[in-house]
């Protein structure tokens, strides 16, 4: 026992040492991390973000170079803080707050200390930065917006977030990423790939030399320009025209699904959310909660899309057989669908599926959609029927589309509606309302102009798109695949004339434009609020749609003003004075376009915080 | 005739152990003191320069030992005792002060550090003590007096290096292979594990605990051994001692020194103050992986992120280098070492040298085990080098002699009867 004390011990001590080893070295990984952060220094080159070109190559998003003074504070040790001041022209209390706040967010990790200085306080700052140990200059770049608009295409950029960097190893803290429109959604080809070098620094933080010669290091790629399928002439046309006033407007090329203008108003300057005063902005943008300029209109605005949908009701109704072109209804100022209930028309004659569209006879449409619900044994196969119809033009669902916001609209289908009723009882007439827009079916303008593109293709669509051509990249397939509707080709025929009659006999006949054949709809929705949780009744919405020329149609549009009482006032106006900008580049009825240019809608919407009694629709 | 047995005689086991050690640790020597510029290894301006210089030294040094007679260790061991504690002695008045410790003599540019020395002085007298056949550790008086032998040169050294004073406690376990009744070190054990687990948790738990454990024992042993007045006695000591853990570390211990128990522990620990040590020395030891990051590789090493890192801190090069796998090497090379000199001192003819030769296993032995323990939190901070691997004239040519004079006895057993 005596003789194999001690060497059980050192045997057993050895044990103990060789297993903490085995935990510490290989079973405990975090040492490996540490070891890294300790020694080595990552040092990253940013590459210039790609820029942005419009359908026609116009540059509308470049950068400028930016020069950051970053700070370290725990290796601020004995600088002149006199002469550090003076170079930067700050006082010594800005200087002495600013470090605080740094070493508040962290004393090991950079912090912008001042940023942003322009070339001249930076080649003055550069030459004597050596002096300062514990500061050094990071270089960025930033946007340089050539246009003002479009920003809510665009997007911006700010620093990634803490949930970025958990999600994704690429982003440190720091770096900037793309966040909404086009920055976001082609982010990985606008920003490149930064470089990499590895620096060994010993334990007063020095540099001794690149990490094992460099082998890790790696070279900055320089990120992609992108061509967006954005005019700008009818992007920056589009939002003058609604200056002073709230909406959307979307424009399509049908024939491949191209955006060419996504306006959302009230907009704002893009150049506001660069530089210094960023975030200042950027908070000012965003607490304005009533005008909502951050919110995409265009992309995100559901709303009861009003008369326009009577073409889908138009067309499916053809489809399922139960109308042909010359069917016709007698209208009585109304439609009675029940015992009291009248659906009232401004309409009073017979119409048959022409003269209905062009007048924009709510009989006429009601009475088609009760006999496209009644075709079937029970009103949930109708419904589902008439469902799938207006799904395959896209409504109802997100698009797909390239630009990260984004809402589904809503289609009901006889599941909604059994949710509703759970004890049934529900028929035709019960959601007859949805025959003119109204009821529970809600778009959103881009799934309407993507509807108007459909009829004007005669059956099919592209998926929208702001993408046009990123240079040695195909774009996404999905934006070359056709979307056929299930309402056939031949029924599109009776239906576009019908529209092209709202221009020349109907309820848009102030708008028609020399020289081109347009065909359109006018749409007004009703719509409510909660005053001081009260549900009120606002002036309704004015809305239109339409695509031009009628035999070869280069664009189709929607046009949604809110409050902007009925479709001809003031989204048929802007939707022709839109089309003829793309078509022709000038204008010709400039006292329609002073009126639209401007006119306003702000008395309008005070109304709502006014507090005072108001009256609508006037 | 005398020469010829001593080449023929000689272990070569132990000695090329000793050269692969001392080898290998002048290799992370380098690694860990090398500048950013380009240098001789030999440039004695250079710390791996100096302690190539050291090496060289300890050559003619080892001569000098193996070429004694045998019988000169035993006959002067007193001699050698006496000059051992003169000079701790000395230190308080030519004593030079480095980092807060008068450890050292300071000698033309050169520092000695004679606590080193008085390992190998108090293993010989008391070697020479226990060999006596007169000496039985069973009577308390002799143990007393092997007790004196070892702990006046451990006051001595206290009043200067807590850590190498620690160190002297392991030869209980040489007075254990020799006799000494086994409940002393059960005592000291549960000393140890008690003091932790008083600064640990609260002392009530701890008596609560200690009543548990003694109620136990007092039921379950054989009535016969039932002993009321021994477990109260004990219970008592146990009481006294969990309380006056909180009162020794209160105020006796220095702030450093209650510093490296919390570091231990974990104990809200600044990782920049006084956490930072030991932090970077299992940074160090924990990024080598199973292979390390390869000779000169070492960026813990490379950056100097481990302070001391070329004295006591030299096995974290070791664990950065060369990894998991070259760890193993040289604590197996330690273990076969230490196994090794145990027992060619179980083969020794004489008492004498089979004592002196268990001192010098338990002295590497408990300077090995601290030294890397400390590292790896295993243990708390003492500042104690790794023999003939840690930088240093005193430490090599003091555990170099400390060795050899083993050796030679060994070598000279067969002329022994």
């Amino acid at each position: 026992m005596r003789k194999i004390f001690l060497p059980s011990l050192i045997i057993v001590s050895a044990i103990v040492i060789v297993a903490r080893l085995f935990y510490l070295q290989i079973i405990d990984d975090s040492f490996i991390k540490k070891s890294d952060n300790n020694a080595i220094k990552i040092r990253y080159e940013y590459p210039e973000r790609g820029y942005m070109y419009d359908r026609n190559g116009v540059l509308l998003v470049a950068n400028q170079p930016s020069y950051d003074v970053m700070v370290i504070p725990k290796d601020v040790k004995d600088i002149d803080t006199l002469s550090f001041c003076k170079l930067l022209k700050i006082p010594k209390e800005e200087f002495i707050k600013k470090l605080e706040k740094a070493k508040v967010y962290s004393p090991r990790l950079p912090s912008v200390f001042l940023p942003q200085l322009n070339k001249k306080e930076y080649a003055g700052f550069q030459e004597k930065i050596r002096k300062f140990e514990g500061f050094y200059i990071q270089k960025r770049s930033l946007r340089d917006y050539q246009v003002n608009a479009a920003g809510n295409v665009f997007g911006y950029i700010a620093q990634v977030n803490d949930a970025i960097i958990a999600k994704n190893p690429y982003y440190k803290s720091g770096d900037l990423i793309g966040r909404q429109g086009v920055e976001e959604v082609y982010e990985e080809f606008l920003r490149g790939r930064k470089g990499v070098k590895y620096i060994q620094k010993d334990r007063f933080n020095r540099d001794i030399g690149s990490y094992k010669e460099g082998i890790y290091d790696t070279v900055a790629v320089q990120g992609e320009d992108v061509k967006l399928t954005l005019d700008i002439e009818l992007q920056k046309y589009g939002e003058s025209l609604m200056i002073n006033k709230r909406g959307g407007i979307v424009a399509l090329e049908p024939k491949t699904g191209e955006i060419l203008a996504l306006i959302s108003a009230p907009t704002y300057d893009p150049a506001l959310l660069v530089g210094r005063d960023r975030s200042k902005n950027y908070t000012k943008l965003d607490q304005d909660t009533l005008g909502k300029p951050l919110y995409d209109r265009g992309l995100l605005a559901e709303y009861p899309p009003g008369s326009p949908f009577k073409i889908m009701t138009g067309l499916i109704g053809l489809q399922e057989e139960v109308i042909d072109v010359n069917s016709s209804f007698v209208c009585r100022h109304g439609f009675s669908y029940g015992r009291g209930a009248f659906m009232k028309c401004h309409d009073n004659g017979t119409n048959n599926l022409h003269t209905g569209m062009a007048h924009s006879c709510n009989t006429y449409f009601a009475s088609v959609f009760k006999l496209t619900i009644e075709k079937y044994p029970k009103p949930a196969y109708g419904v589902d029927a008439w469902s799938n119809h207006l799904k395959s033009f896209g409504l109802g669902n997100f698009m797909g589309y390239d630009m990260p916001a984004g809402r589904k609209g809503h289609i009901p289908d006889s599941r909604y509606y059994k949710r509703w009723y759970p004890n049934g009882g529900w028929r035709s007439s019960t959601i007859i309302s949805n025959s003119i827009g109204q009821g529970e079916v809600s778009t959103t303008p881009i799934q309407l102009a993507n509807m108007m593109a459909t009829v004007a293709n005669e059956g099919y669509y592209y998926t929208p798109h702001i993408i046009k051509k990123i240079e040695g990249h195909t774009i996404d397939k999905k934006y070359t695949t056709k979307h056929v509707t299930t309402v056939e080709k031949q029924h599109f025929k009776p239906i576009i004339e019908g529209l092209f009659g709202v221009y020349n006999e109907g309820t848009g006949r102030s708008l028609r434009v020399e020289g081109i054949d347009i065909c359109g709809k006018t749409g007004t929705a009703e719509n409510f609020t909660k005053i001081n949780g009260v549900r009120t009744q606002l002036t309704d919405h004015s809305i239109f749609v339409a695509f031009a020329p009628k035999d070869n149609p280069k664009i189709a549009i929607a046009v949604f003003v809110e409050n902007g009482y009925w479709g001809a006032r003031w989204a048929g106006p802007m939707a022709s004075l839109m089309i003829e900008k793309y078509l022709k580049g000038t204008i010709t009825r400039t006292d329609l376009e002073k009126r639209m240019l401007e006119g306003s809608l702000e008395a309008e919407y005070a109304k709502v915080t006014s507090g005072e009694p108001f009256t609508i629709n006037k | 005739m005398k020469n010829q047995s001593i080449k023929n005689n000689i272990d070569w086991i132990t000695i090329v152990l000793f050269i692969s050690l001392v080898i290998m640790g002048w290799l992370n020597i380098y690694s860990a003191s090398l500048p950013n510029e380009e240098t001789s290894i030999f440039d004695i301006s250079q710390i791996y320069g100096k302690q190539i210089l050291f090496i060289i030294l300890t050559i003619p040094l080892i001569f000098v030992v193996l070429t004694l007679d045998a019988k000169t260790y035993e006959k002067y061991a007193f001699v050698f005792y006496v000059i051992g504690l003169v000079s701790l002695l000395g230190l308080f008045i030519f004593g030079k002060t480095i980092k807060g410790q008068t450890n050292w003599y300071s000698i033309g540019g050169f520092t000695l550090q004679p606590s080193e020395f008085v390992k190998t002085s108090t293993s010989l007298l008391l070697a020479k003590y226990l060999s006596d056949v007169q000496v039985n550790l069973k009577n308390f008086k002799d143990q007393i007096k092997a007790f004196i032998v070892m702990g006046v040169p451990l006051v001595l050294i206290l009043l200067h290096d807590t850590g190498t004073a620690m160190i002297f406690v392991a030869l209980i376990f040489v007075l254990f292979r020799e006799g000494l009744p086994s409940w002393y070190l059960w005592t000291g054990f549960s000393a140890i594990v008690l003091f932790f687990m008083a600064l640990l948790l609260e002392p009530e738990y701890v008596v609560i605990a200690a009543i548990a454990i003694i109620l136990a024992q007092f039921i379950l042993s054989r009535r016969i051994n039932r002993n009321p007045i021994a477990s109260a006695v004990i219970f008592v000591i146990i009481v006294g001692f969990t309380y006056s853990v909180d009162f020794v570390y209160d105020n006796v211990l220095e702030p450093h020194q209650k510093d490296r128990i919390n570091v231990l522990f974990g104990k809200d620990v600044n990782m920049k103050a006084e956490g930072y040590n030991l932090n970077q020395s299992m940074i160090a030891i924990g990024s080598g992986g199973w292979f390390g990051k390869g000779f000169l590789e070492g960026t813990q090493t490379k950056g100097g992120f481990v302070p001391e890192q070329h004295t006591d801190y030299i096995f974290t090069t070791v664990g950065e280098e060369w990894g998991f796998i070259g760890a193993i090497v040289v604590i197996s090379l330690f273990v076969i070492l230490l196994l090794r000199i145990i027992y060619l001192a179980e083969n020794q003819k004489t008492k004498f040298s089979r004592v002196y030769g268990y001192c010098v296993a338990t002295f590497l032995f408990a300077h090995f085990a601290v030294n890397i323990s400390m590292l790896i939190r295993l243990f708390p901070t003492i500042g104690v080098p790794l023999p003939f691997f840690s930088y240093g004239g005193s430490s090599l040519f003091a555990f170099s002699i400390l060795l050899f004079i083993f050796i030679k006895m060994d070598a000279n057993k067969v002329n022994e009867w």
